[in-house]
């Protein structure tokens, strides 16, 4: 387990800097975590890293990109927009959960 | 001897490369050319992951595969356990009427039930993450099918000489 400093404060990550204690995470530190990897957290955003939040709490697993387009109605399209490139990841990186392990 | 102390107040955060930095230019083409429900799910589960990673993704669809994309086939393709061995059951009881209806019952249930989705789901996914869909000309040829008997996500009908020019340097997949 390593311990990194973000925004003033130590955070529990694991080898790639992915959050590994769910509790350590807040909106402050999210903004945080956005900026480091150059996303501009809008309401969008927001949307689907809440959802993120409450399907891991509820599912004990980081949803995939499928779960967030077919459970909480975010088109997939709007996901690779709004995280460009590796959408599942960085949403899992600023909603301070592990990367997600489903292959679809 | 030197020694080093790092302050952590002051040291670097560990943040994730998601390579945004480096873009690789790395590019995948799978070609499909199977059309039994099994062999559908590989190339669409690898296309899927691969635009995930956000590489561009071409998939080309020829011969048996071209089922995966003809609308009136695509969500009714079938497994079969003759002259497969991984299933361990007796060839002969795969030949017996009904047992590959039975087979791809079993098979749809059990992909189903790890929440992975049908294969006209699956390319839905694959067009809205930016993969490409092309369409063998030569097969659309033999079966007397043109663009409205497919799927609306394929871009095109195309021939091998054109997926070869547009997936150039990319790295190649044959199911």
């Amino acid at each position: 387990m390593t311990v990194t400093t973000i925004a003033g404060r130590d955070i529990h990550v694991d080898a790639e800097g992915f959050l590994t204690e769910y509790d350590e995470w807040d909106d402050d530190l999210a903004k945080q975590l956005a900026e480091q990897i150059g996303v501009d957290l809008t309401d969008a955003h927001w949307q689907a890293i809440r959802f993120l939040r409450e399907d891991f709490r509820a599912q004990g697993e980081t949803p995939t990109l499928r779960r967030v387009t077919t459970v909480a109605g975010i088109p997939t399209k709007d996901l690779f927009v709004l995280f460009p490139k590796k959408p599942a990841k960085k949403m899992a990186y600023i909603a301070g959960l592990p990367k997600p392990h489903g292959c679809v | 001897m030197t020694t080093s102390t790092v302050d952590p107040a002051t040291a670097p955060a560990i943040v994730p490369n998601f390579g945004d930095d480096e873009p690789t230019g790395r590019r995948l083409a799978i070609i499909c050319s199977k059309g039994n429900l099994d062999m559908a799910y590989p190339g669409l589960i690898l296309a899927n992951a691969a635009l995930g990673e956000g590489v561009e993704t071409h998939l080309f669809f020829t011969f048996w595969g071209f089922d995966m994309i003809t609308k009136s086939r695509m969500d009714d393709l079938k497994f079969t356990m003759l002259g497969n061995t991984a299933t361990h059951m007796p060839q002969g009881l795969g030949g017996m009427p009904g047992m590959t209806a039975m087979a791809t019952h079993m098979m749809r249930k059990q992909i189903a039930g790890i929440g992975v989705p049908t294969v006209p789901e699956m390319l839905e996914q694959i067009v809205a993450s930016g993969g490409h869909l092309w369409a063998c000309r030569m097969s659309a040829d033999m079966m007397h099918l043109d663009e409205s008997d497919l799927y609306d996500g394929v871009e095109a009908i195309i021939n091998a000489s054109d997926f070869i020019e547009k997936t150039d340097g990319a790295q190649l997949l044959f199911i």
